[in-house]
């Protein structure tokens, strides 16, 4: 039998009575467990992060980027470019993208917060016996082509299309147009509007599933004890259902924004000329002017600006399974 | 407390609106997808035209071969991957590197695509410039979906090992079983279900990605979203309503009938555990 691994002292504290039979655990199969996927990660996930970093700061050659570390007449050089994030920075192009994207991904978070908080708090109030029916309702649409379901409001939005019919028929059109979210009234397609409705519509279902599963296991005694002590409905909901599902309106909303910053195919189907997200630019970087080290800049700032909210949603996300204990 | 009348009917009206917002698009796409008319929008009859269309559409059926048979690999490859890294993440609460691998888990589900699709890119092309391989193709976007999947399929299922109860593990070794017939035995009947959701939820992922698959396909490997995406870009197109009501059908049957065999055995098994726990 092969040596037994030492047993850890603190997992020892915890679990005294399980000891033996942890030891009894095959220590090579443990590390083939860990091992696989471990190694793959690693050359999958890390490796290209590194690729990508060390390709920001170099320079392009002809072909490909030229190496960082390079040895000629006996000596070592190491040459290390920030050009490409000061062009960044001074570029009004590039400046502007980053901004439009930002503008872009808040703007749709907000509609995806107003549409989907109601929607949530209804859902986990109606009678238990829909309710898994409503859930699956809206996961629904999360399992039927993300692509097709872009496409299907390229069809509602152009000319003839019902959606068109009833925004033009109804002079809303005007309105968006006075928002600066359309350019002519009458025109709905590759503007900011179609766009923002584009990303709300796909991902209103990341934000109301978050929050449902807060605000269906919310303890409603503590609304009847507001009431009892006085508070009207519309008081207490501010001041006490909406504090307490504080952890899901953060996770819901960084569920949106952090991939619409990235979006990508929404602005290519919905989206216009003036419209360019940050996706777009790291796309014509590669394809169209081969240029690695921008592109790898370009997305490496881009993972610098969602990386706060990033944080704030593993932080809220393991807060809201805390709760669910 | 009881919820006002008004309460009410806003409430009810509200999700109407909500469920009326989510799923008209997907509707009109199907119903225009029987239309007559050549100029989509403008409907002019019942019609199988585009369906007829489609059976001839060589590049259309190429490309969905090609992208099933990638669905299917990544849903695979991302089962075992995400069972092994669940795994890790429920029982080996200590081993040196856990935080990072924890990270590295979780990282692509919420990492843009198209960083993802750059860095992997960008990574396969040094390598093959270095080494001859791998080429750009199928091969490189199972990589990449597997990548994303086995994210997918690690959170899936270790949400079900984690509400496992350990005592079933721990008596199947106290009466003598070692520990790969404990997983096999004991374990993985426990956690099929979730298995099986992980399976479909990586498969339908991959087989609707367009981003990653742009990245990393390469001459002649193009998977069936980039041939839509590239229809669709060109403006509205009653064969692409065709191919997308084809697919949401099969989809909405997948998940139905996966959900109601899913219940069915849940319920089956907590029906097994009361009888047991009556002996």
């Amino acid at each position: 039998m092969a040596t037994p691994a030492p047993a850890d002292p603190a997992a020892a504290a915890a679990a005294k009575h399980r000891v033996g039979l942890r030891r009894l655990r095959l220590p090579s199969g443990r590390a083939a467990v860990i091992g696989v996927p471990y190694v793959w990660l690693l050359a999958f996930f890390l490796l290209p992060f590194a690729v990508v970093v060390k390709i920001a700061v170099s320079q392009m050659g002809t072909v490909q980027p030229e190496d960082l570390l390079t040895w000629a007449d006996g000596q070592l050089t190491l040459r290390l470019t920030f050009g490409h994030f000061g062009l960044i920075f001074t570029d009004p192009l590039y400046v502007g993208t980053y901004l439009r994207s930002v503008q872009y991904a808040a703007l749709t978070t907000v509609l995806c917060l107003l549409i989907g908080y109601p929607f949530a708090y209804f859902m986990a109030r109606a009678r238990a016996a829909v309710q898994p029916v409503l859930l699956m309702l809206v996961m629904l649409p999360f399992w039927t082509s993300f692509l097709l379901r872009t496409y299907a409001w390229k069809g509602l939005l152009t000319a003839n299309g019902w959606a068109h019919d009833v925004i033009v028929g109804s002079g809303l059109d005007h309105v968006l147009a006075a928002l600066g979210l359309i350019a002519t009234p009458g025109q709905l397609m590759n503007t900011p509007f179609s766009l923002v409705l584009g990303m709300t519509y796909t991902y209103l279902p990341f934000m109301v599933l978050p929050l449902y599963g807060n605000l269906a296991k919310m303890d409603l005694r503590l609304l009847e004890a507001a009431q009892d002590l006085g508070a009207t409905p519309w008081v207490a909901f501010w001041r006490v259902t909406v504090p307490l599902s504080k952890a899901g309106i953060i996770a819901g909303s960084m569920l949106v924004f952090i991939p619409c910053i990235g979006e990508f195919v929404i602005p290519e189907l919905l989206g216009g000329p003036e419209t360019m997200m940050i996706g777009r630019v790291i796309w014509d970087e590669l394809f169209a002017n081969n240029d690695w080290p921008m592109a790898s800049a370009v997305a490496g700032l881009m993972i610098l600006l969602i990386i706060v909210p990033i944080a704030l949603f593993q932080k809220y996300q393991a807060q809201a399974q805390e709760q669910r204990r | 407390m009881k919820p006002s009348r008004a309460h009410l009917w806003f409430g009810r009206a509200w999700l109407a609106a909500g469920y009326f917002f989510l799923f008209a698009p997907i509707v009109s796409l199907i119903v225009y997808s029987f239309n007559d008319s050549p100029v989509p929008n403008v409907w002019r009859g019942f019609s199988l035209r585009w369906y007829e269309a489609l059976l001839q559409d060589d590049d259309l059926l190429a490309s969905l071969w090609l992208s099933l048979k990638i669905a299917f690999l990544t849903a695979c490859g991302a089962v075992v991957l995400g069972t092994l890294a669940a795994f890790t993440l429920v029982k080996y609460t200590r081993f040196r590197g856990r935080t990072v691998f924890a990270g590295m888990v979780s990282a692509p589900l919420v990492m843009p695509e198209v960083v993802i699709g750059l860095a992997l890119l960008l990574t396969l092309v040094s390598l093959q410039r270095a080494i001859g391989v791998p080429e750009r193709g199928m091969l490189t976007i199972w990589m990449g979906h597997l990548l994303v999947g086995m994210a997918y399929a690690t959170v899936v299922i270790q949400a079900r090992l984690r509400d496992l109860n350990p005592q079933l593990e721990e008596a199947a070794m106290d009466l003598g079983a070692r520990p790969h017939q404990v997983f096999w035995l004991v374990t993985l009947p426990m956690i099929a279900q979730s298995l099986v959701s992980a399976w479909l939820l990586t498969f339908t992922l991959s087989l609707d990605d367009v981003v990653l698959a742009g990245f990393l396909s390469g001459p002649g490997s193009t998977t069936m979203p980039l041939v839509i995406l590239s229809r669709a870009r060109l403006g509205l197109n009653p064969g692409v309503n065709a191919v997308a009501t084809v697919i949401v059908v099969i989809v909405a049957i997948g998940v139905v009938l996966a959900s109601y065999f899913i219940a069915r055995a849940e319920r089956q098994r907590s029906r097994e555990l009361a009888a047991a726990a009556r002996g």
